[in-house]
């Protein structure tokens, strides 16, 4: 298995075998964070740049503590202490940027299209660490991860995605990696925040949080997100937590296995009952933990392809 | 490609037993040894010194594996497999057996070794390899060796002395 693209810009772009390489690979690097001496000289030399144009605390620690562990000289801008609030467009900061020479770029950003935009523009190799409303592939390959670390197979398991799919990109990468693996999609909420255009033969609409719910495998929690105006969409926070939440008495439905995600920041008690935050059933800090292997996997095999490419 | 036995099962067999009675008879205390085998090649001879070595002083040594793709100096020219290294003990203060089928630049070695002092520091590193190749890169000699043999450096020197038949081969 080898994987032959510059850039990690959607789930989409990789094949099921592809996923498999990714994880199989994040096993590998997952242990060297379990060492007493936290770090590889595989990356040595290499720059990677880290832009996020939106708040982040897991992701963008995450990032950086992969890169660190990898020996990989990172730096990270905020855009709120950058040229960005002089004007600068993001092509404009792209292009300087490049001329500094990095190997890759890790970019977060609100508006969904920015990592393949600026992968137009670069030579370096781009992971989109989030892009408004599109993906977040590699929330979705550690969601992967987690899973396969307790599941066999995610074929034929029954994922049920909870929440505001609409604003989510988590639940778009979600969807496309689970359901090119094989699983079976629930996705519940108000009618408001459903995506529309998702044609996947695997993925069903629920019509209510019971027949969501109901022998589920795999339960992904999603939050409302205020900062892309979700709260118009719903009548009020109240009526929310009454219809949506997933309450201990709801997850007593699901299969006895089952594995609760939140790709967070979780909002307590709206979408999430709080005692089933600290349960045995959710794995919020598994996927935490699994998200640095993932990421120092994808720096890994995107760099090694860029540096195959330049030996051609 | 075309295959070569060098050394057929009497002689593999023979240049075993002599590899293994040297390392056995050097004076290492076994009892605060640890031996590790590079990957792969380095795997069923580790274990065959780790049996000798119980039959002789009925020592058990701890035994570990070395992958150690990325700590080359070449990170990118071989990809991460699933294979991994088990150091599963401390080895601080310990004397550590390394052990490989073949040695040629010595970068592999090199490698190890970095590698190795990411989980602790030991006492001592011995260097045991059953065939050496020549043609070192690097200020590497090892402390025990089977068998010299002279190989170009495109050539591959296939060791296997786990089947029925044991043998040395040059491909």
């Amino acid at each position: 298995m080898t994987f032959d693209k510059k850039d990690l810009i959607s789930i989409k772009d990789l094949s099921a075998s592809d996923i498999n390489y990714f994880i199989e690979t994040a096993k590998e690097f997952k242990k060297i964070s379990l060492k007493d001496i936290k770090k590889v000289p595989t990356l040595r030399g290499r720059t990677v740049v880290n832009i996020f144009y939106e708040p982040s605390t897991r992701t963008r620690s995450s990032f950086e503590i992969a890169q660190k562990r990898l020996s990989a000289d990172s730096l990270s801008i905020s855009v709120s202490q950058s040229s960005v609030v002089k004007g600068e467009s993001l092509k404009d900061t792209i292009l300087n940027l490049e001329a500094m020479n990095p190997d890759a770029f890790v970019i977060r950003h609100s508006e969904s299209g920015a990592a393949n935009f600026i992968s137009k523009w670069t030579k370096a190799s781009v992971i989109n660490a989030g892009d408004g409303i599109n993906e977040h592939p590699t929330q979705c390959l550690l969601d992967i991860m987690t899973v396969m670390e307790e599941k066999k197979e995610i074929k034929s398991l029954k994922v049920a995605i909870i929440g505001d799919i609409c604003h989510s990109r988590v639940a778009r990468s979600d969807i496309y990696g689970f359901s090119k693996l094989g699983a079976d999609i629930y996705l519940y909420a108000p009618h408001s925040l459903l995506p529309r255009l998702i044609e996947l033969k695997n993925v069903k609409i629920a019509k209510n949080m019971e027949e969501a719910v109901k022998n589920a495998d795999i339960i992904i929690m999603l939050r409302i997100q205020k900062e892309r105006a979700s709260f118009y969409f719903i009548p009020s926070i109240e009526e929310y937590r009454k219809f949506f939440q997933l309450t201990p008495e709801l997850l007593s439905k699901a299969s006895a296995g089952v594995m609760v995600l939140h790709p967070g920041p979780v909002n307590r008690d709206v979408e999430i009952a709080g005692s089933i935050i600290n349960a045995d059933k959710t794995r919020i800090f598994k996927q935490v933990e699994n998200g640095i292997a993932v990421r120092m996997a994808c720096l890994y095999i995107l760099l090694r392809f860029q540096k195959k490419n330049k030996n051609k | 490609m075309k295959k070569k036995i060098i050394f057929d099962d009497k002689e593999t067999a023979l240049i075993l037993n002599n590899f293994i009675s040297g390392i056995l008879n050097s004076g290492i205390k076994f009892d605060n040894a640890v031996i590790i085998g590079i990957k792969n090649g380095g795997v069923p001879i580790a274990g065959l010194i780790k049996k000798a070595v119980r039959e002789r002083f009925n020592i058990d040594c701890k035994i570990g594996y070395i992958d150690m793709t990325l700590y080359r100096d070449d990170p990118f020219s071989v990809k991460k497999s699933g294979e991994s290294t088990e150091l599963a003990f401390d080895i601080d203060d310990k004397e550590v057996i390394l052990v490989d089928d073949v040695i040629n630049s010595g970068r592999t070695v090199r490698a190890s070794i970095d590698e190795i002092f990411d989980f602790g520091r030991p006492g001592k590193i011995k260097l045991a390899v059953f065939i050496d190749k020549g043609g070192r890169e690097l200020p590497i000699c090892p402390d025990f060796t089977g068998k010299k043999v002279k190989a170009d450096k495109k050539e591959i020197i296939n060791v296997n002395v786990l089947s029925k038949k044991k043998f040395v081969e040059k491909i």
